[in-house]
Parts: C-alpha cells; sequence; structure tokens
C-alpha cells in the first residue's frame, strides 16, 4: 500500500438516550462502536452497510463534523481528534465533503459561482478577479459551463448540483474528499456521469475519497478497498476483488446475495438473512450479528469477534474464520 | 400472446397530461400495454418519465387539478375504469386494483392501529363483522410473515421497522384479494437485504394468489429478477417493450441499452478496478418543451436527421418485441 493520509484507531461516538422529565439517561445509541481503518494516499476506501450502521457517523467524525466520543484520528500523521477549532482550521482545507443531497446542501440565495467561491473567500486564498477566473475554472474540471456561475441552484438539475459540490470540495485543493450517498439521489444515467467525473478528478488530483454508499455496486465500482459495516463496527475489509470474490463474513455473503443482478438468467433473488437490523441502543451482545446469522454458535451470543487478518490484508471479525478461516 | 380472458389489465392509448404555469405536458403519452394473470409486468425508466403518474392514472388517483386523464381506456377485468363514476370506482379500488407506494410511513394512518387499517380496508367493500374482518387482519399479517401477527395487529405504525411497514402495506394492499396490484418503488426506501426480503414475499404471494403486477422501479437489477415482461418509459412515452429475457439479450432502444451500460455490476472480479462506466450523456428532457421527434434524440449517438423531425412508431421485432426507434437495426448490430 501506498503512504498512509488518514488513520482511525478504535473510534466511538456513542448517544445518550434520554427520557422522563429529569431528562436521565436510559439508554445509549452506539452509532459507531470501535472502528479501526487507514486510507492511503490516492486511495479509495469504500464504506458499505445498511441505514443506521454508523457508516455516515464515520464519515462525520472524521471531518471532526461531530466529536468522536473516544478513538483516534491522525491525518498526515497528526492527531486531529482533540485539535481545538482553532487549530483545526488549517487542516479543515485538506478534507472535503460531499453530501447525498445536493438540493440541501446548497444555499438557494447564493449563485452557483459564490457557493464555489465561498471556500475559496473564508481562507483567504483569492478575491476579485482572481477568484472569478478559479471558480470559472473549478466550472470547468466538473462538466459545467463558466458562464453559468451567475445561476442560482434551482436552475440546475440534481446532477449539475452535485457537480457545484464537488466544485465546492475541489476549490481548496484538499487531499482527502468524504463523499457521503454522493450518487443515491440521482438517477442512473446521471449516476454514471457523476461515478465517471470523481474518478477523473481523482486520477489528475491524486487525493484520496472515503466513500460511502448503500449501493454495493457503486462501492464496488469505484472503491479499491472496501470496508462492510454492521450496527456501528466494521465486520471485514479487503481489497475490492477480494471482498466480492471471496467474501468471508455471513452478513457480507448475505449482503451480496441480497443485490439483484440485472440478468434475467442469473440465480433468483435469495435472501439469506431474515428479519431486521437490531436497534443500535441496545446491540446484541457477542457478535452483533448473531441474530441473523446463518451460522450462529453459543460462542457467539457472548464473544466479541476482533478484527483479525486472514491473510492479503483481508480482515474478518467472525469467531468462524478463526484458524480454518472459512465460513461457506 | 394469451388469450382474452386471461387479460386482467388492458390499458389503450392512455393519455395523461398536466396543465401548469409553465404550459401544458404530456406525462404520460399515447400508452399501451396488458397485464395477465399471475403476470409481472414491470416499467422502468428514470423520474419524470411517467411511471408514477401511469400507476396514478390505473388507480384514477391523479391529482385534478393540474392533472386529467385526457383519452385511451383503463380495462380492468373487462370494465373501463376511466368510464366510472366516483362512487363506483371507490368500489373497485383497494378492492379489484390496489397499490403500495415507496415510503410505507406517508401512506399509513399514523395514529390508527395497523390491524385496524387492514379491517377498514376490508369492510369497506366486504359486508362482514367487526370479528371476522379482524381475524382477517390477522391472517393477512401472518401472510406476509409478519411474526406475532396477533400481537403486530394492536401495534401503531411507528413502533413497526421499515420493512415490517412495507409488509403491512402488502397485506392491506392484498386483504380484498385485488386482481391486479400496483407497486409503485415499493422497495426503493428499504436496505438491501430487506428488499430482498420483500420481493421474495411479493413474488410467493402473486404467485397464491393469481394476482397480476405492475411494478414500477428505477432498478434494473429489480426488474431482471422479478418481472416476465418490461416496458421501458422516457419522457411520458413507451420506448420500448419486450419479455424480459429478450430484453436483456437484446435491447432494440438506444435508451435501454444507455441504461443498461450505464449500472455498475456486482461483483466486480474480472472488470479492472475503477473501469469508467457508460454514461448517458445529457439530462432527461423538460416534458414542457419536449422535441417535435423522438425525446432521445439529443442525447442519442445514433441519431440521424429523422429522428428529430419525426417521432418513430413502435415497431415488432418479433414476440411481441417492441421498440420506437428509427435505428433499432443498427442498436442490434452496435451489440
Amino acid at each position: 500500500m501506498t503512504a498512509t493520509l488518514l488513520e482511525v484507531t478504535d473510534l466511538k461516538k456513542h448517544y445518550p438516550v434520554r427520557a422522563g422529565v429529569l431528562r436521565r439517561q436510559v439508554g445509549t445509541v452506539h452509532a459507531v462502536d470501535g472502528v479501526s481503518f487507514a486510507l492511503g494516499i490516492g486511495e479509495t476506501l469504500g464504506l458499505v452497510g445498511e441505514s443506521g450502521c454508523g457508516k455516515s457517523t464515520v464519515a462525520r467524525s472524521v471531518l471532526r463534523l461531530v466529536e468522536p466520543t473516544s478513538g483516534q484520528i491522525r491525518l498526515d500523521g497528526e492527531d486531529i481528534t482533540h485539535l481545538s477549532k482553532t487549530a483545526l482550521r488549517p487542516h479543515r482545507r485538506s478534507m472535503q465533503i460531499v453530501f447525498q443531497d445536493p438540493f440541501a446542501s446548497l444555499n438557494p440565495r447564493m449563485t452557483a459561482g459564490d457557493i464555489v467561491g465561498e471556500p475559496l473567500a473564508v481562507h483567504g486564498l483569492a478575491s476579485g478577479k482572481e477568484l472569478e477566473t478559479r471558480v470559472a475554472k473549478l466550472f470547468e474540471q466538473v462538466g459545467l459551463r463558466p458562464d453559468q456561475m451567475r445561476n442560482f441552484p434551482h436552475q440546475f438539475s440534481g446532477g449539475q448540483r452535485q457537480r457545484i459540490c464537488i466544485a465546492r470540495a475541489l476549490a481548496l485543493e484538499p487531499r482527502l474528499i468524504v463523499c457521503d450517498e454522493p450518487v443515491s439521489a440521482l438517477d442512473v444515467s446521471i449516476q454514471a456521469q457523476v461515478i465517471n467525473l470523481l474518478i477523473d478528478l481523482q486520477r489528475q488530483h491524486g487525493f484520496s475519497y472515503l466513500f460511502i454508499a448503500h449501493d454495493l455496486a457503486v462501492v464496488a465500482h469505484i472503491s479499491h478497498r472496501v470496508a462492510v459495516m454492521y450496527l456501528g463496527r466494521i465486520v471485514e475489509i479487503a481489497d475490492k476483488d477480494e471482498l466480492f470474490r471471496n467474501p468471508r463474513h455471513p452478513y457480507t455473503q448475505a449482503l451480496l446475495a441480497s443485490v439483484p443482478i440485472a440478468n434475467p438468467l442469473a440465480k433468483k433473488l435469495t435472501p439469506l438473512v431474515d428479519g431486521d437490523v437490531p436497534s443500535p441502543v441496545n446491540p446484541p451482545s457477542g457478535c452483533a450479528f448473531h441474530t441473523r446469522c446463518r451460522f450462529a454458535m453459543e460462542r457467539c451470543k457472548t464473544e466479541r469477534p476482533a478484527l483479525v487478518d486472514a491473510g492479503d490484508g483481508h480482515q474478518v471479525a467472525c469467531l468462524l474464520n478463526e484458524g480454518t478461516g472459512r465460513s461457506q | 400472446m394469451a388469450d382474452k380472458s386471461d387479460l386482467v389489465l388492458e390499458v389503450k392509448n392512455l393519455k395523461t397530461v398536466f396543465f401548469t404555469n409553465s404550459g401544458l405536458f404530456k406525462a404520460v403519452d399515447d400508452l399501451s400495454f396488458s397485464v395477465k394473470r399471475g403476470e409481472t409486468l414491470a416499467i422502468v425508466g428514470e423520474s419524470g418519465c411517467g411511471k408514477s403518474v401511469t400507476a396514478l392514472s390505473l388507480m384514477r388517483l391523479v391529482p385534478d387539478p393540474p392533472g386529467r386523464i385526457v383519452g385511451g381506456s383503463v380495462s380492468l377485468e373487462g370494465t373501463d375504469l376511466l368510464a366510472l363514476d366516483e362512487t363506483q370506482m371507490r368500489r373497485v379500488r383497494g378492492n379489484r386494483i390496489s397499490m403500495i407506494f415507496q415510503e410505507p410511513m406517508t401512506s399509513l394512518n399514523p395514529v390508527m392501529r395497523i390491524g385496524d387499517q387492514i379491517v377498514e380496508a376490508v369492510r369497506l367493500h366486504r359486508n362482514i363483522s367487526a370479528k371476522q374482518a379482524q381475524n382477517i387482519a390477522v391472517e393477512m399479517l401472518r401472510l406476509v410473515r409478519i411474526p406475532e401477527p396477533a400481537r403486530r395487529a394492536r401495534e401503531y405504525p411507528h413502533q413497526l421497522s421499515g420493512g415490517m411497514r412495507q409488509r403491512a402495506m402488502i397485506a392491506m394492499a392484498l386483504a380484498c384479494r385485488p386482481a391486479l396490484l400496483i407497486a409503485d418503488e415499493p422497495t426503493t426506501a428499504l436496505d438491501v437485504t430487506i428488499q430482498a426480503q420483500i420481493l421474495a414475499l411479493m413474488l410467493d404471494l402473486q404467485k397464491e394468489l393469481g394476482t397480476g403486477l405492475v411494478l414500477i422501479t428505477h432498478d434494473l437489477g429489480v426488474v431482471a429478477q422479478t418481472a416476465q415482461r418490461v416496458i421501458v418509459m422516457y419522457a411520458g412515452r413507451k420506448v420500448e417493450e419486450a419479455s424480459v429475457e429478450a430484453l436483456f439479450a437484446s435491447p432494440k432502444h438506444p435508451y435501454t441499452r444507455g441504461l443498461m451500460a450505464s449500472i455498475p455490476a456486482v461483483p466486480a472480479s474480472g472488470v479492472p478496478a475503477q473501469a469508467r462506466l457508460n454514461e448517458i450523456p445529457g439530462t432527461v428532457p423538460s416534458l414542457v418543451r419536449l422535441p417535435k421527434g423522438c425525446a432521445f434524440a439529443p442525447r442519442c449517438k445514433l441519431a440521424i436527421k429523422r429522428c428529430e423531425a419525426e417521432y418513430p412508431p413502435l415497431a415488432d421485432w418479433g414476440g411481441g418485441h417492441l421498440a420506437a426507434c428509427w435505428r433499432a437495426e443498427e442498436v442490434a448490430e452496435v451489440a
């Protein structure tokens, strides 16, 4: 692997659940419960999982948009977990985010040009004529016309709005871009355009993506490595090809089997799991997946499996993979 | 082709328009199709292609104003729904033809128990006692595989998970054993593992009850795994119709082909890392200012002069495979 850009160690984010007149704490949401991973320079790490698995909380914690309960976030070797707002500011330039809903993340009263130029102005990097030239260049980079700078967000289509969000993220020449479901709100034909754009930009600029999505196909397409999350924990992480060819965790296997394949001759849908994802307020003991797992044993109810290496950087958190390393 | 008696639904030249400040637009333009007993017909397309308005037109639920069905016929088991008055339509809706929506939370009544909502639907159409209806409600919840149906029937929508709510919606829609069920993006709001459960459930029930199913979706994977026949819509029109096997084996319309090429595949093995997806350039045109010829022409690689001037008719390519494209032959060759 190339040099590490981002290193997250044992990240936890717990939210208190309060109830009653005295607002006493009656429980804890274990949104993120001990997540560790590393992201190399120029690499794309996909983070997949179902709603409520904590993938967005991980994204926001990395950017310090939510304060982690514990754990460590290192960017370029420097620990940014506890930096004050002022101390964090220079680092903010190197980390940007693109959100899911381009309708909600653009100020409707600002022109597209002002939106894209704002980060440059805020950080005092450009002003006046120079600002305009740089914004125009950013517009071209993301496939928009510079003459559209004076338009307001509502005059753009969904795909174009997402391009504006990407241009804004690019403005400060970041080293890390967190993409939180950037194409989920878009139609398939537009989705392909945006994915291609993201890939092209990475090739040109060499930044890293932490790419969060629930769509396995999209993640498979754009990522170099993929991490699968379930109830606040990473259950499996591996190179993209390895993960999809040889999924080892029963949850990853179930996820892959659930994806409808766009080929009528391929095997029909086989739901490998029953029931719903349990609540993260009181997640099941031991392995959080044991309540839905086909292979669950007595031990799974009490022992929490650690993420261990099964060879070639393929890490799995499953008791079945201990020693023999197979769950098929 | 099937004999007439097998047809549950026959739609002919349906035309639904909306009158807006920026002008009149044809949300559904000259759409014809039919559904047999026990058959699943999928309607695919991107936002604004008219698939949801088609569903609402079949249910006669198009908001009027601004929308109106201005032409065609919708024949359900031989009755033209468009000729019925509102009272008669109310007897059919929820009884012979039902619909489930994308977001179960917004289509369930939040202050009414799940069981009571099913009871209400059943008693509206059948002359039975509250007790009997209650039994049917619990039975339906059991049928959609909700664990402990008797207890769940006494719960409110917010107490159920998203997947459970969609199961409850299906129970309600099927309670009167309709001839036709319309499902508008029924699994789009759900996680993949839950989606797989719900789709499998819908197909099982359909087989068991012999219901005709119109499945509206944007997901070609869902289409491939569930439907027997498929309609592809673009800008309010049907651009292609075929059996699911024929459609995926040899799509005739450049738009269908483009859609198929633009979806990333799982698993990615064999595909080199970060291969570019084939994108369809441009965006879906505004329905208010549709081009005179083929609406897809401005985005189409194969477009010729004729495409911009004349709208191509639906031509039959054999076996009921229809496509509206002047250059359908070339599309096949490109493959």
